[in-house]
């Protein structure tokens, strides 16, 4: 079970289904429970991530800023920054 | 969001492009942006063999299936760097990638080969580990290459990678290595050509491409890197890449097209001055070469674990 952080959602509580969209997050592993609908851009910014860093991955398959995320979906949110030159 | 080229649903928006991509024309793009980094920068000629350096990550695995896509018979190489469990998923990944389509991947380990791994390295030389672990990936990539006769060695870097180390090669004035700072490295006695085939595309880009080809890669960063320089400097330039779009590639191409050739001399001076190493052959300023030494120091030491060098320099950063 994941973290439910009722702020990262639309401001709105979770509906009476019980369902909450689950965020999965990277670099460390962890998991949100995010009230929907939500769009990619709104979600992103609540959570303070810069889009230019990460993908959001829904399914198998890669998600646009403006796409419509509810409760019923599992969301990844994946880093894409990598380094090591120093 | 609709697909700029065929107007059916994009799963990609790319702000700096002013575009956004289905997965079919998302896949297209990476692959044109390849084909004109390689004929623009005059990269490889048909024919040639290719040495693509593996580290199991998005770019590089990226890199070899474009690579491929396009034409050019590469093959891989990886290192084995010992970098625990890190290193461990590194090396199954790249081997998992190229068994599945059947690709020559050639395999050197550190602690096999020349008895030392990275942490090691780090601890008894008292190097940054990204520091011992870029000496030695140049090192065995150029030795391998040219041993191997192949006529290039094709790397992960993409526009990112340029970009960040350009700023820190500008915020520190360091000529020389602004100088070197090419998509394309000509051949010259002791080192094969190397280049750059991604550096049209960003990160985003190379891991989008990866996602929507199936592509398997390591998305845990390395324990080793967290926190440094150059990671620090990517997210400076998103920060001003968020707010405008465009500015990593005009930064980076910019320079490449106004400023790079001002520090020609510097770079020239440096090379002019190698020597062959005593111990391998290989050109250096000073023989042995660093990597000789970095080997001659290091191997037969007691390994040391991941966990005490990540924590050393995890203190150092946070001064």
């Amino acid at each position: 079970m994941g973290t439910f952080l009722a702020g990262v959602g639309g401001g709105r509580p979770a509906r009476d289904n019980g369902r909450v969209m689950k965020v999965v997050l990277r670099n460390p592993r962890r998991e949100l429970d995010v009230p929907g609908p939500i769009t990619v851009t709104k979600l992103l910014g609540n959570l303070e991530l810069n889009r230019e860093s990460v993908l959001v991955i829904r399914g198998n398959t890669l998600v646009p800023g403006d796409a419509l995320l509810d409760d019923a979906d599992v969301v990844e949110i994946r880093p894409v920054i990598s380094g090591g030159a120093e | 969001m609709k697909c700029t080229v065929c107007r059916g649903p994009a799963v990609i928006d790319l702000r700096r492009h002013n575009s956004n991509f289905c997965a079919e024309h998302m896949v297209r793009f990476c692959r044109d942006q390849v084909a004109k980094a390689i004929h623009d920068h005059r990269m490889i000629e048909p024919g040639e063999r290719v040495l693509v350096a593996i580290s199991g990550g998005k770019d590089s695995l990226a890199l070899w299936d474009i690579l491929l896509e396009l034409g050019y018979p590469a093959e891989g190489m990886t290192i084995g760097l010992g970098i625990g469990d890190y290193s461990e998923h590194s090396t199954a990944t790249s081997v998992a990638f190229a068994e599945e389509r059947g690709l020559k991947l050639h395999l050197v380990d550190l602690r096999d080969e020349y008895d030392y791994d990275i942490p090691t390295a780090s601890k008894v030389t008292r190097r940054v580990p990204c520091s011992a672990c870029g000496l030695s990936k140049r090192h065995l990539f150029d030795k391998s290459a040219l041993d191997g006769g192949y006529d290039v060695v094709a790397t992960g870097h993409n526009l990112d990678d340029e970009a960040a180390v350009l700023l820190g090669n500008t915020l520190h004035w360091q000529t020389e290595y602004l100088g070197r700072q090419q998509p394309v490295l000509p051949a010259s006695p002791g080192f094969p050509r190397k280049v750059k085939p991604l550096v049209r595309l960003g990160e985003r880009e190379t891991a989008a491409y990866c996602v929507l080809r199936g592509i398997d890669y390591v998305v845990e960063e390395c324990p080793m890197a967290e926190g440094n320089r150059h990671l620090r400097y990517k997210e400076a330039l998103n920060i001003i890449e968020a707010a405008s779009p465009g500015a990593k590639r005009d930064f980076y191409f910019g320079f490449l097209a106004r400023a790079a050739d001002r520090f020609q001399p510097e770079a020239q001076e440096a090379k002019s001055e190698l020597v062959a190493c005593e111990h391998c052959g290989a050109p250096t300023p000073t023989s042995p070469c660093a990597f000789c030494r970095l080997v001659d120091r290091t191997a037969g030491h007691e390994p040391v674990p991941v966990e005490l060098v990540r924590k050393r320099y995890a203190r150092g950063r946070g001064r």
